[in-house]
């Protein structure tokens, strides 16, 4: 581990001290947190944090490595990883490299010894903001925080989508929760979806051919599949213009179900508002009540922007929402049997408390048949 | 109706007065009328105001139903009450007595709690949710077993059913071991059923503390990783939390498995604690058990993460749902995981030393009695802190080389006997050894590593300062590499901290973030901690106080429950209020216990009443002293001068009370005192008035009172001159040692020659200095408890021991009033325990123990702080001794306070002990003036032998109405025993005697059929116990060599469950409760009326 010191410094003019581990360099993006005590791999491969820094709550990262099986995405998107404390040793069974050169391979820039309680503290109290860290001069990191770009307005779906359309049929394998050989074939636009989507769909049977994020509606129905599914993603929903669109023309077409940034452009579609959250959910322990059962679910959160309960479009139904501050967590369209939840069903990391969903998604896609 | 846990015993302690008292507070909260039974009255839960009847009675079926039948409850809720509820409630199933009375268990069905609990139906439910479990037999027979190794091989656990902290469990390396260990299980499982289960040795282990609502819901509350792989049980495992070796998806496994676990099981309203070990090669889980109830983990788990599970639990039980329900600390929904941004260690407290002859070897049986739990940011810190919270003397992970010499521990262990049981079996002798070099210490520390001891961590450490690697530790020991390298790191600072030139401030940050504490350093340093303190001041070098919340800080903490660490932005926010901290007594151990929590508790909620702020700091995580809730402030803390300076210096109390946490407080008092913190109530210099025995003696001769003839002796010439001076016996000690360790009376010259190597063995070589004073033989000893402002003095309780004097008063038993002393005898006890106080300037409380020869009252020891017996005295007598200390101390008068004159109920109280020996094989069950229980237990009544009939029951042994009664007794004794058997035979038992008794008593007029001694061959009277043909034992021994004689006797009169009485009193009385029963049945009565009776009688 390299003992260079580095800064994380806020746009407000905070900064904490830490040292450099990781990708050398300095990287700007917005500066959130997440709570999760396990997972920080598939936090670092989930390309929802692209164009943030992401603090672990934990404090003692890196304990048990990497692993490729247990990668998010094809490569890491967040801006830079922030840690209280990095661990020297990887030690797990199934770890094939460290923590340090993993991020350094991928040239992700890191920070340890931070103390991150403080740091999650500021961002709870003044709301989520940019931030820069690199090992340069605090003054040279606070001018590059602020002109850093803002998060709101912008459509991050294009730098983490996939290049060109691709079939995917790996399941979870040993660690699968769900068997099924159903007998369908869904297209999955990808805006920054997590592998363990189409791990999950796969362990149910189910054929998948994944398009890009510009993917058009033409294109999806030129393909005729049983049901589309809005994939997760980075940025502000409100600026994924091409995805609304989609979505849009895609209503009533075929059952279509959106987790996450696919929930919310799915929403816009139908008419709603997003707005942005003071900081946003992010961890694997959010209490979300699913309304048409009443039972509560675990859930794993990773949304700085949500669903406005206000002005929902008649014929839009909330169908989950959040225990904590009641925000909407999945809404409905029973008229085109499109649905979305806000929350993350495939968990990776996270409880599995809410897989049920990708069923509920086949007997849609069955029921509309 | 809610069941409590009984006395405290190892693996059973004050967790389950924490998980009562917030059931019963929760339950109120909600409406219900409560009816709380626990035959334990050093419980905050038995404290009349918790309950609306309180039920100080034994957890037996026939007590039960009368209690139900009296009450009617509705419901019993059995989960709060750790094992010994949960076994009742279902003997009470069993019984058709709820049924019968109409009460609807809820919490847990029986159903749920057999299948739980039976091995095999808990196996087969594993396997039909597809579940692996270790490949196991439930034998009945050694046979069984048998068959079943000889298809897995060695080696193999045993773990007994429906046993408590994995009691009468063992493992088996060999057929001798199995016979050996599997004969002891069986006795020990009251089904006779005992599962034996391939070994899975060396794998991770973990434990997952989950609850469950009538809907289905469902939450992970806490995971908890071993550091001691499987193969010690969890209780004497060090344990951290949250796990840190867990990929997302392996914990998720784990996650999906409990829940099927307890879904299958049916535990739907109420928490649940499951094990798992994990296998480190590939990652395979297995389910080792699970508990349908609140446990030590849970309390463990709601004090690591702020998540209150058993309140959580109390009111998912009358019906609500999670979602129903709000997390007090933030605010938020209640149907959530907590998460955490520090890492929690908790560290169990062992008392070896005070079990001559057990087996140190941790296994799956629970040896510890105590526990501590620390709070860090790092795993490093919170280990260090874990390490200096113990109270043993070390300021952190220090090294254990000057006191132990590693060579020679391995030549100890070597020496065990590797079946149980063989006790007797001397200690090596010290081998007399060149000093080692490196290569032996590393070849000794690599061999004694392999076994798992209390010390191994230290030992793991020295390994490595040694150079041993990470490598060849994990290999010796399967602890996780992770663990070892954190140790690692510990040691390569060490080294940094010994050659940086100047402690400059970031020098010392970093031995602070690391968990060194200022003692660490100065050792490290060669200087006194109070150079470090200050260069620390210098520097500003201070720790920061961090908020437990539940949420890693996502949320906003309303609760101020604090740890220190190191960081930026401290969330203490002291207020300007007038405030007054609490010193806990830290860990469980022998002689200081619940007790002291109690007096604690009861010092919150006093001074709560009168307005102060109250700030409690401990680091005992089972207990309600650090119930967030329980005072305005908690600092999860150790007890040691640095840890509590730091809180004064942010807190700034109007003052400190030292005086109610037993010895780990009291101990501070001077350093605080002079540190110019304030101590209330009685003055650091009064508390060293009665300890220092020069100035005790001059205390006495000023206020005439007399003391057994005693003297110091330095070295072992003097003490034989002082002994002659005094005369034979003695009472011997070592002079520093608390608790009356290593305390003992000799009889001889020879007798006082070898325990001056034990005294010196116990005082480490630091000191040569013992103290002898003359044995009051046959004395009757008399505790009081008494209550002063400074002005007045009142007693609270007079309590006689049962037991001659010689036993410690911790272990004997005692009856409250006083019976059958003489009035002038009363007299005199009392107006010498007002001029002690006065003379102490005692505010607040105070204890004295007397001795009583004839109409002669002797001091023996004054105490100017709370005692053990506090609680025992106020449930009896109704008042809130510790309560109205406390507010003495902040200067309320007696008489303001309502309390002008002591309480003699007509009602009796017996306290009896209870103790640990069924888990120390081959341990000595005999009393003496060392103490040994781990617990205690209430029998209150209108008459004293049916008081002691109760007490006798609640301890757990039943008085017999008919069968054989064996007496043997010292020459001195047998006219009295003479009597006793009499009137045993009256009562229908037969005597059955050794050759002189038999004599005696026939020369008396009482038939007795004679058996051999042990060594007058066989059968003899141990052949006639083990085939349980004795009912009863009356057995009074002296000097060493009877009492040497008599220890197989001792020992299976303990394996076969049969009452034990060593004194002639103790027998009397229990002559006396068997007569009783003949003639009144037993009745119940709550705490509520009784005190209803001594407050009219009192008009």
């Amino acid at each position: 581990m390299s003992a260079r010191d580095a800064h994380l410094v806020l746009a407000d003019g905070t900064a904490f001290e830490g040292h450099a581990f990781g990708a050398a360099g300095t990287t700007v993006g917005e500066a959130v947190f997440t709570t999760g005590m396990t997972g920080y791999q598939e936090v670092v491969t989930d390309p929802s944090f692209c164009a943030q820094v992401v603090t672990m709550t934990a404090p003692q990262i890196g304990n048990t490595g990497t692993t490729e099986e247990d990668d998010e995405a094809r490569r890491p998107f967040l801006a830079g990883f922030v840690v209280h404390e990095l661990s020297p040793l990887a030690s797990n069974w199934r770890s094939s490299q460290p923590l340090d050169a993993y991020l350094a391979d991928r040239g992700v820039v890191g920070i340890a010894g931070v103390d991150t309680r403080a740091l999650t503290r500021h961002i709870r109290d003044h709301g989520a903001q940019l931030c820069a860290v690199g090992t340069e001069p605090v003054e040279a990191l606070l001018e590059r925080a602020r002109a850093a770009p803002p998060m709101s307005g912008r459509d991050l779906t294009g730098e983490v989508t996939c290049d060109a359309r691709y079939e995917w049929t790996d399941g979870s394998g040993e660690w699968a929760t769900g068997r099924g050989a159903a007998d369908l074939h869904v297209v999955v636009i990808d805006y920054g979806i997590k592998r363990n989507i189409l791990r999950c769909f796969a362990d149910l049977g189910v054929r998948m051919t994944v398009l890009p994020a510009s993917a058009t509606a033409d294109d999806v129905l030129a393909l005729n599949p049983d049901g589309v599914f809005l994939s997760n993603g980075p940025g502000d929903p409100s600026a994924v213009d091409g995805g609304i669109e989609t979505a849009r023309a895609l209503i009533g077409k075929r059952p279509l179900f959106g987790i996450c940034l696919g929930h919310q452009l799915l929403a816009l579609a139908l008419g709603a508002r997003t707005f942005k959250l003071k900081f946003g959910h992010r961890g694997i322990n959010h209490p979300v009540k699913d309304l048409t059962t009443g039972k509560i679910e675990i859930t794993t959160q990773n949304h700085g922007f949500a669903v406005d309960r206000e002005g929902l479009p008649a014929g839009v139904e909330v169908t989950h929402v959040h225990l904590n501050d009641d925000t909407v967590q999945g809404i409905e369209h029973p008229a085109s049997g499109a649905f979305g939840v806000q929350f993350h069903p495939e968990a990776g990391a996270g409880p599995h408390d809410s897989r049920y969903l990708f069923q509920r998604f086949l007997d849609r896609i069955r029921a509309a048949r | 109706m809610l069941l409590g846990s009984g006395p405290i015993v190892i693996g059973q302690a004050c967790e389950f007065d924490y998980s009562g008292t917030q059931g019963a507070k929760a339950l109120k909260q909600e409406g219900y009328e409560v009816v709380l039974v626990n035959s334990n009255p050093a419980t905050i839960m038995t404290d009349p105001q918790f309950a609306d009847a309180t039920y100080v009675e034994p957890l037996t079926v026939e007590i039960g139903e009368a209690i139900i039948a009296k009450e009617k409850p509705d419901a019993l809720l059995p989960t709060l009450g750790g094992q010994t509820g949960l076994n009742l409630a279902l003997a009470l199933a069993k019984a058709g007595v709820l049924e019968r009375h109409g009460v609807e268990l809820i919490g847990a069905t029986p159903e749920a709690i057999e299948k739980a609990e039976d091995r095999e139906l808990f196996k087969a439910a594993m396997e039909k949710i597809g579940l692996n479990v270790a490949k196991a037999v439930v034998a009945k027979s050694l046979e069984d077993a048998h068959a079943f190794v000889g298809e897995i091989g060695y080696p193999v656990i045993l773990r007994p059913s429906f046993t408590l902290g994995g009691s009468g469990g063992g493992i088996a390396y060999n057929r001798e071991e199995l016979d050996h260990k599997l004969r002891w299980a069986l006795a020990q499982s009251p089904t006779s059923e005992c599962l034996v289960e391939q070994s899975i040795l060396g794998w991770k282990e973990f434990e997952l503390e989950v609850i469950r609502d009538r809907a289905d819901n469902f939450s992970v509350i806490c995971t908890i990783e071993n550091i001691d792989p499987m193969g010690v049980h969890t209780g004497d495992s060090v344990t951290v939390a949250p796990a840190m070796t867990l990929t997302d998806r392996e914990y998720q496994r784990l996650r999906d498995a409990a829940r099927a676990v307890i879904t299958e099981i049916g535990v739907e309203t109420g928490g649940s604690n499951i094990q798992f070990a994990v296998n480190p090669e590939d990652g395979e889980v297995i389910v080792i058990e699970m508990n349908p109830r609140v446990s030590r983990s849970s309390a463990l788990a709601s004090k690591a993460t702020g998540y209150p599970i058993a309140k959580i639990a109390a009111k998912l039980a009358v019906g609500y749902r999670l979602d129903e329900l709000i997390n007090d600390i933030t605010g938020t929904s209640a149907a959530f995981e907590p998460t955490i941004d520090y890492v929690v260690v908790k560290w169990p407290r062992f008392a070896f030393e005070k079990f001559r002859g057990a087996d140190p070897r941790l296994t799956t049986q629970m040896k510890s009695v105590g526990e501590v739990m620390s709070i860090g940011r790092t795993f490093k810190q919170s280990l260090q802190k874990a390490a200096r919270s113990l109270e043993i003397g070390r300021g952190g992970m220090v090294s254990l080389r000057d006191k132990v010499d590693y060579r020679e521990r391995v030549a100890e262990i070597r020496a065990l006997k590797s079946v149980d049981g063989a006790a007797g079996s001397p200690p090596p002798a010290k081998l007399e050894l060149p000093p080692p070099t490196d290569d032996e210490l590393r070849e000794a520390i690599l061999e004694l590593v392999r076994t798992p001891l209390a010390e191994r961590l230290w030992t793991l450490m020295d390994g490595l300062r040694l150079g041993l690697t990470v490598e060849q530790l994990h290999d010796a020991t399967k602890i996780d590499r992770w663990f070892l390298t954190q140790m690692q790191e510990l040691v390569d600072a060490e080294r940094a901290l010994e050659a940086a030139g100047e402690l400059t401030a970031p020098v010392l940050r970093r031995a602070k973030e690391l968990g060194f504490s200022d003692a660490q350093l100065a050792a490290l340093r060669g200087v006194e901690p109070a150079t470090i303190r200050a260069l620390r001041a210098e520097h500003g070098v201070a720790p920061i106080y961090a908020r437990v919340d539940t949420c890693a800080a996502e949320f906003v903490a309303h609760t101020p429950y604090l740890y220190s660490t190191w960081g930026r932005g401290s969330e203490a926010a002291p207020s300007d209020a007038k405030k007054v901290l609490i010193l806990g007594g830290g860990p469980n151990r022998i002689g200081q216990g619940i007790e002291f929590d109690y007096c604690c508790v009861h010092a919150s909620f006093a001074l709560r009443e009168l307005g102060y702020e109250t700030i409690m700091v401990n680091c005992n995580p089972e207990t309600v002293s650090t119930d967030f809730d329980t005072s305005d402030r908690l600092y999860f803390e150790p007890l040691t001068f640095e840890d509590v300076m730091e809180i004064v210096d942010v807190e700034k109390p109007y003052g400190v009370i030292v005086q109610y946490g037993g010895q780990t407080p009291l101990r501070l008092a001077v350093p605080l005192s002079e540190a110019g913190v304030r101590i209330l109530g009685t003055s650091a210099d009064a508390i060293d008035r009665a300890e220092d025995r020069e100035r005790f003696d001059e205390l006495l001769t000023q206020l005439n009172l007399r003391r057994p003839r005693g003297g110091i002796a330095r070295g072992r010439e003097e003490a034989m001159k002082v002994a002659e001076q005094i005369g034979y016996p003695l009472v011997v000690r070592p002079s520093y040692v608390l608790g009356g360790r290593a305390m003992e009376i000799v009889h001889s010259r020879t007798d006082l020659a070898r325990y001056f190597a034990v005294a010196l063995e116990a005082a480490e070589g630091r000191s040569q200095v013992i103290l002898l004073d003359e044995f009051l033989r046959d004395a009757i000893e008399v505790d009081v408890d008494c209550v002063s402002d400074g002005d007045e003095v009142v007693i609270g309780g007079l309590l006689q021991h049962i037991e001659e004097a010689g036993v410690h008063s911790g272990d004997s038993s005692m009856v409250l009033p006083a019976h059958a002393l003489p009035p002038e005898v009363l007299a005199t006890i009392r107006s010498a325990t007002r001029a002690l106080a006065l003379e102490l300037g005692v505010v607040g409380l105070m204890n004295v123990q007397f001795a009583i020869r004839g109409s002669a009252v002797y001091v023996i020891e004054v105490n100017p702080r709370a005692s053990r017996t506090v609680p025992f005295v106020s449930k009896s007598v109704g008042v809130q001794l510790a309560q109205i200390g406390a507010k003495v101390m902040a200067g309320a008068k007696l008489a303001d306070l309502g309390l002008r004159h002591e309480i003699v109920t007509k009602h009796v109280a017996v306290k009896e002990s209870v103790f640990p020996f069924a888990k120390f094989p081959g341990v000595d069950t005999i009393l003496g003036p060392e103490m040994r229980s781990t617990g205690e237990v209430m029998g209150i009544a209108d008459s004293f032998p049916a008081a002691f009939l109760k007490a006798q029951l609640s301890t757990g042994l039943d008085l017999p109405n008919e069968g054989a009664v064996f007496v043997s007794v010292r020459d001195e004794d047998k006219p009295a025993a003479a009597e006793l058997s009499r009137k045993l035979s009256a009562l229908g038992f037969t005597i059955v005697a050794t050759g002189g008794t038999v004599a005696t008593l026939e020369r008396a007029g009482v038939q007795a059929t004679r058996v051999n001694k042990v060594y007058e061959g066989r059968p003899h009277c141990v052949d006639m116990l083990a085939n349980g043909e004795i009912a009863m034992v009356i057995n009074t021994t002296e000097g060493q060599k009877a009492i040497r004689d008599s220890y197989s006797l001792r020992r299976a009169t303990l394996m076969a469950g049969v009452p034990y009485f060593t004194t002639i009193a103790a027998s009397s009385a229990a002559v006396e409760a068997i007569e009783s029963r003949r003639t009144s049945p037993m009745t119940v009565r709550s705490l509520q009326e009784y005190h209803r009776g001594v407050a009219s009688s009192d008009a």
